[in-house]
């Protein structure tokens, strides 16, 4: 028997994102859960209406849009610049500074800082990157607790679960279920849920206050992301709701910042873009409740021992796509998922990935390369319709670069040997080639016309390939007569 | 190589294409930055939209911002209040005289102790109209950060001349504050969250009530 070391935090459900099934398998699984389907709806078409209200109420939006794309093209383009720019400012106002090549490399800096502070715990503000590489679970084999603060994460972590969002991640949770995970597991990791918890979401709110408040005060080292850092003055920025980030941000003696390399803008004036588009395509808010700008070490206030980590992981692979560098610009706003009809209604889990929706499916392709099957499905993962395009507050033409990834898989799989699909088109490409090569086929389907004549359409076809099409596809029966003969009927009669 | 070489150097291999090396000249910016929004009444406008996060606000001339500042602790039903060093001495009295317990953090309290107040008067920086946003800078009259985090209630002094429209405005006054190495909170009502079913529920982490004394 093997002794089993008892896990400092709730263990997250088994396997990784990684061997998940790839997306039309695991899109098949979400779209028989009903609770998910009925919560997905309720959230992306509330916050669809409200984001679109607050974009109308600013008279120059699109100008706004263009200037939030045109800044982070110059920031991208010349990220080396602004990347040193950033490094000398912060280092100046005192902080120490880390560049990590991928996600092993971010996870032994942090595991170190937190090692020479000598403490046995973290408390964590909610942040894509630190998920993108897996800090959680690196800190816990070190035997650091990581605590989630914000509440939505806080749920996903009590319930062994993972984020099906990324502004709202346990947006698959019900409030009933919500009250079972904090009765179970509060108790177990620090101050219990309040034996009477009522499943009203104040009452839900006031148990993770409490749940929580013991953390911050006693938590001597804090984990965060970052929204931008500003390359002139070296300036952090995040932006959050609820103030587990300012907690965070302000009571720790130590801070150590986890910011991938793209989320620079040059000046503090540009912050006024940002901050007018990233609230109201967010949560649809005109502001959210708080922002935290802070500009190296103030003496007396806030933590004294400030680190950043900037961080690779794959961004250089995108920024090295001229077409697909433009997702680079993202500010993980989420507008997009709440838009798009399949994320409305699979959700977030079947993207295989921590940045699911349409900005997911050409993110997590290119951030990981085009080699599992789960990446490979995902720039399939859509039915183009434009409309995240559209919603973008940085104009990053999203389907067009699933066009572009599609392309890439294609070319990746054809490589080796032809698919179906290409033999297929080989095919359609003889027949329309000649005249009377589409004559002789047009033969044929008149013949089979008639004989299906009692038919109005073609339902599934029992045959290795045609089942795929047709199985979900009517195909209607092919005409008697063919638009050929029907011609020359006319000719004929006219004489 | 350091993970810093490496990563630059894959950063200048992956933009070969990119042949001037300006930034500005490379990528203009078409925006015009530092432009007023429009408003019919600046400061009717913050108002409304300080109200709209369900924080509540008084508007008062000079000369009764201390019975104000008073009568709105009284509203949150604060008995105690942390006061930073820079808050008008003649507010303070008033809550004295009234009866609150003042707290001062001279030395510094700890996590703990500041937990046990009830709430925290403050100036403030700048404010936008547009989204109903009250900038600190953490000056004397606003203390260091956590004043304004820990305690349940905050009462927030605003001064009208500081208002202005909206987010553009405010990023140009407060650059000055940035180049001088202060930190900055921005707060747009009280502390909130849509994480259960979507429902907003003001009040997690942060102050659960704020309460706004307007000086005109």
């Amino acid at each position: 028997m093997t002794a089993t070391i008892p896990r400092l935090t709730p263990a997250p459900p088994p396997g990784t994102f990684l061997g998940m099934p790839a997306f039309p398998r695991a899109a098949k699984e979400a779209l028989e859960n009903q609770q998910l389907r009925k919560n997905l709806r309720h959230v992306t078409q509330t916050i669809r209406a409200k984001r679109s209200t607050r974009a109308e109420e600013v008279e120059n939006w699109e100008d706004l849009r263009t200037a939030g794309e045109q800044i982070k093209n110059r920031v991208g383009r010349h990220l080396d610049q602004y990347l040193l720019q950033a490094e000398k400012a912060m280092t100046e106002a005192g902080i120490t500074v880390h560049w990590a090549r991928d996600a092993d490399e971010a996870n032994r800096i942090i595991v170190e800082i937190a090692r020479a502070k000598d403490t046995r715990e973290i408390v964590k503000i909610k942040s894509m990157v630190t998920q993108e590489i897996d800090l959680n679970e690196a800190l816990e084999e070190a035997g650091i607790a990581a605590w989630e603060t914000d509440l939505a994460e806080l749920i996903v972590q009590l319930g062994h679960d993972r984020p099906s969002h990324i502004l709202v991640p346990a947006i698959h949770r019900n409030r009933s279920e919500v009250r079972e995970i904090f009765r179970e597991e509060m108790g177990l990791w620090g101050v219990p849920a309040p034996e009477d918890l009522s499943d009203d979401p104040p009452d839900l709110a006031g148990a993770a206050r409490a749940h929580l408040r013991e953390k911050f005060l006693r938590a001597k080292v804090a984990v965060s992301g970052g929204n931008f850092i500003v390359a002139e003055t070296g300036s952090l920025v995040i932006v959050e709701s609820e103030g587990n980030g300012r907690m965070c941000l302000t009571l720790p003696q130590t801070l150590i910042s986890v910011v991938g390399i793209e989320k620079l803008v040059p000046t503090f004036e540009d912050l006024e873009v940002f901050l007018r588009l990233l609230p109201r395509s967010s949560t649809a808010e005109r502001m959210n409740p708080y922002t935290s700008i802070w500009t190296g070490v103030t003496p007396g206030d806030g933590p004294q021992d400030l680190h950043v980590v900037l961080l690779d992981n794959g961004r250089t692979k995108v920024l090295a796509d001229p077409v697909g560098r433009e997702a680079l610009r993202c500010i993980r706003c989420s507008a997009c998922m709440n838009v798009c009809p399949v994320y409305e209604r699979v959700g977030g889990h079947a993207y295989g990935s921590v940045y699911p929706g349409p900005i997911g499916a050409i993110l997590t392709p290119m951030l990981r390369g085009l080699d599992s099957d789960v990446d490979k499905s995902l720039p399939f993962a859509s039915t183009l319709c434009g409309a995240c395009n559209d919603v973008c507050p940085v104009k990053i033409p999203i389907s067009d670069i699933l066009v572009h990834l599609r392309n890439k898989v294609v070319e990746k799989k054809t490589a080796k040997h032809p698919t179906v699909e290409s033999t297929i088109f080989g095919g359609v490409g003889w027949v329309m080639a000649k005249g009377w090569h589409l004559a002789l086929v047009e033969q044929f389907a008149g013949l089979a016309g008639k004989a299906m004549k009692k038919q109005s359409y073609i339902g599934p076809i029992p045959l290795p390939v045609a089942i795929a099409w047709t199985r979900s596809r009517d195909i209607p029966v092919p005409p008697e007569q063919s638009f050929r003969k029907w011609w020359a009927a006319r000719e004929e009669e006219g004489k | 190589m350091s993970a810093r070489e490496e990563i630059l150097a894959r950063i200048r291999a992956a933009t070969v294409d990119v042949v001037e090396k300006d930034p500005v000249t490379d990528v203009p910016v078409d925006w015009v930055y530092d432009q007023p929004t429009p408003l019919t009444d600046v400061l009717d406008t913050f108002e409304e939209n300080i109200l709209d996060y369900r924080a509540r606000i008084v508007r008062t001339p000079a000369s009764g911002t201390a019975d104000a500042v008073v009568a709105a602790l009284a509203a949150v039903g604060a008995g105690s209040v942390v006061v930073p060093g820079g808050v008008d001495a003649t507010w303070v009295a008033a809550v004295e005289a009234a009866g609150i317990e003042v707290v001062r953090d001279d030395p510094p309290l700890s996590h703990d102790a500041l937990n046990r107040v009830d709430a925290v008067i403050t100036g403030s920086c700048v404010s936008m109209a547009e989204t109903g946003t009250i900038c600190l800078d953490h000056r004397d009259d606003q203390g260091r950060r956590a004043l304004t985090l820990v305690p349940d209630r905050h009462v927030c002094v605003v001064t009208a001349d500081s208002v202005v429209s909206d987010v553009p405005e405010a990023v140009h006054r407060m650059k000055a504050s940035i180049l001088e190495g202060r930190p900055l909170t921005w707060i747009s009502g009280g502390s909130a969250t849509s994480d259960i079913e979507l429902q907003r529920v003001e009040g997690v982490h942060g102050p659960r009530q704020l309460f706004v004394v307007l000086q005109e």
